[in-house]
């Protein structure tokens, strides 16, 4: 697969990154680390990173960056990975204050949960005050409840050091949430680059109120066919018709979409 | 057992210690490197390095033997050009030693750093760390368990060499003398006696060596949170 992306990131600005997985998003990263070679050029605010074939290697460019695996060095305490990056330690330990780390400065990574790890790291990669912060799937490997918690933390820290960021992510809601702008690669290509809204709100056709999902289960009750289906994190059961269920098999993605009438959301 | 001559035992320690530094500062950056490139020669490199385990003691002393000797191109250079004898001397036995003893320490580096997380050494990179620094301050302490074994390993691997050993050095007493070599002196003329003593002082050592790496390796595992 050939990566070609010409691409323009304001500065100050936080920008998803989309797009089904071998579309190149982690390289894209990579490449703008450093760590991975390619044709071209990279100018971040008038310093070329990268321009015929004279590379600037990772250590001279002003960049953070966020593993899934955190890629915290082991055998260093947390006030040390931070310390280790800059002897600043000062700003590490507002870094450690502001993401509720304090207490566990001087614990090593073996013994932090998933969600401190990450933040960690992301406190690690703040210690340059870099220019550039990248992060690659940082909370695929979080459960929900520490993702909202850690998309809050990365927005404010990335407020509070003015950095350009740009976040892979998979899940349309945190990319909501956080990003204002996002970009699609798909097989090396940009196929889509706008709002959040833009790209990932579905208004094709008429279907509105639409869903991708995964048939479970075809039951038969009655006279009418029943799919059960899985939408996100969420089990559904929709009635269908014979014709359409004949034709339906478990594992096939399909589109739960109404048509007819408005939604309403009902609170409890 | 009136008076046990040590000479022998001293040398041998003397001649592990000086192998096993000697070792580590030219073994580390080449397994790092070996551990890191995606060069095609990797492979003949590794077989290379290799060969001291599969090649008979003997043949490797008789081309050290061969490459040493004044007469040849090699030994007629370092004779005349910096001084050095290497047959039948000490600093023949370290180079020696060094050679044979080469995989014994790269092969737990090399395998240590290909074992760690790549994404700790980027990011260590992208922190502004050179790759000296990531080698020295990230990659080294990450692979304690290794380094202790490459280093216990090289230096018990020296101790216990006798083929080439003895044909590149010889059996002079106070210089070239091992006590691997005393050992099998005492055995020629039969003073089982001495041959004992000297022996069960070796097992002894090599055991207590041993024990000594696999209680630290058990220790370093569990502290890491079992992993």
């Amino acid at each position: 697969m050939e990566l070609s992306v010409n691409l323009t990131l304001s500065a100050g600005s936080f920008t998803a990154l989309t797009g089904p997985s071998g579309s190149g998003k982690s390289t894209l990263l990579r490449i703008l680390a450093g760590l991975e070679s390619a044709d071209g050029e990279i100018k971040v605010s008038q310093k070329r990173w990268l321009a015929n074939n004279k590379s600037l290697p990772p250590q001279q460019r002003d960049v953070g960056l966020l593993f899934q695996d955190y890629a915290l060095f082991e055998h260093m305490s947390v006030r040390q990975n931070l310390l280790f990056v800059q002897k600043d330690p000062a700003l590490a330990d507002a870094l450690l204050e502001s993401t509720g780390l304090s207490e566990l400065a001087n614990r090593r990574p073996a013994y932090l949960s998933g969600g401190q790890k990450q933040r960690v790291a992301l406190c690690r990669a703040l210690m340059r005050r870099p220019k550039l912060l990248l992060l690659d799937e940082p909370l695929s490997a979080l459960d929900p409840a520490m993702r909202l918690t850690l998309q809050h933390e990365i927005l404010k820290l990335h407020r509070e050091f003015g950095t350009t960021t740009l976040m892979v992510s998979h899940d349309p809601a945190e990319i909501y949430r956080m990003a204002q702008r996002v970009i699609r690669l798909e097989n090396g290509k940009i196929t889509a680059d706008g709002t959040p809204g833009d790209v990932l709100l579905k208004r094709s056709g008429s279907q509105k109120f639409s869903f991708e999902g995964e048939v479970l289960e075809i039951q038969k009750r009655d006279a009418v066919y029943v799919a059960v289906v899985a939408i996100g994190q969420q089990i559904v059961e929709v009635v269908t018709d014979t014709r359409t269920a004949k034709n339906l098999q478990i594992g096939q993605q399909v589109t739960v979409a109404t048509k007819a009438f408005a939604p309403v959301i009902v609170t409890e | 057992m009136s008076s046990i001559a040590w000479t022998p035992f001293w040398l041998s320690f003397k001649l592990a210690f000086v192998t096993t530094a000697v070792l580590f500062v030219l073994a580390l950056p080449l397994a790092w490197w070996l551990a890191q490139t995606r060069t095609r020669l990797k492979p003949f490199l590794e077989a290379l390095v290799s060969l001291p385990i599969v090649l008979p003691p003997s043949v490797l002393g008789f081309y050290l033997l061969w490459a040493f000797a004044p007469d040849s191109p090699l030994g007629a250079f370092l004779k005349e050009r910096l001084g050095l004898e290497l047959v039948f001397s000490f600093p023949g036995l370290v180079v020696a030693s060094v050679i044979y003893s080469f995989p014994f320490m790269l092969q737990p580096l090399q395998s240590g750093f290909e074992s760690l997380n790549r994404h700790m050494l980027e990011a260590a990179y992208v922190a502004g760390k050179t790759g000296w620094q990531t080698l020295l301050f990230v990659a080294l302490p990450n692979i304690k368990p290794a380094l202790l074994s490459a280093l216990i390993v090289t230096f018990a691997h020296t101790v216990g060499e006798f083929g080439v050993v003895l044909m590149v050095g010889g059996s002079i007493p106070g210089e070239t003398k091992v006590a691997s070599v005393a050992i099998y002196e005492y055995v020629e003329i039969m003073d089982y006696k001495n041959a004992h003593i000297y022996s069960a002082i070796m097992v002894g050592i090599s055991f207590a060596v041993l024990t000594a790496v696999y209680l630290f390796n058990r220790h370093h595992r569990r502290r890491l949170g079992g992993a």
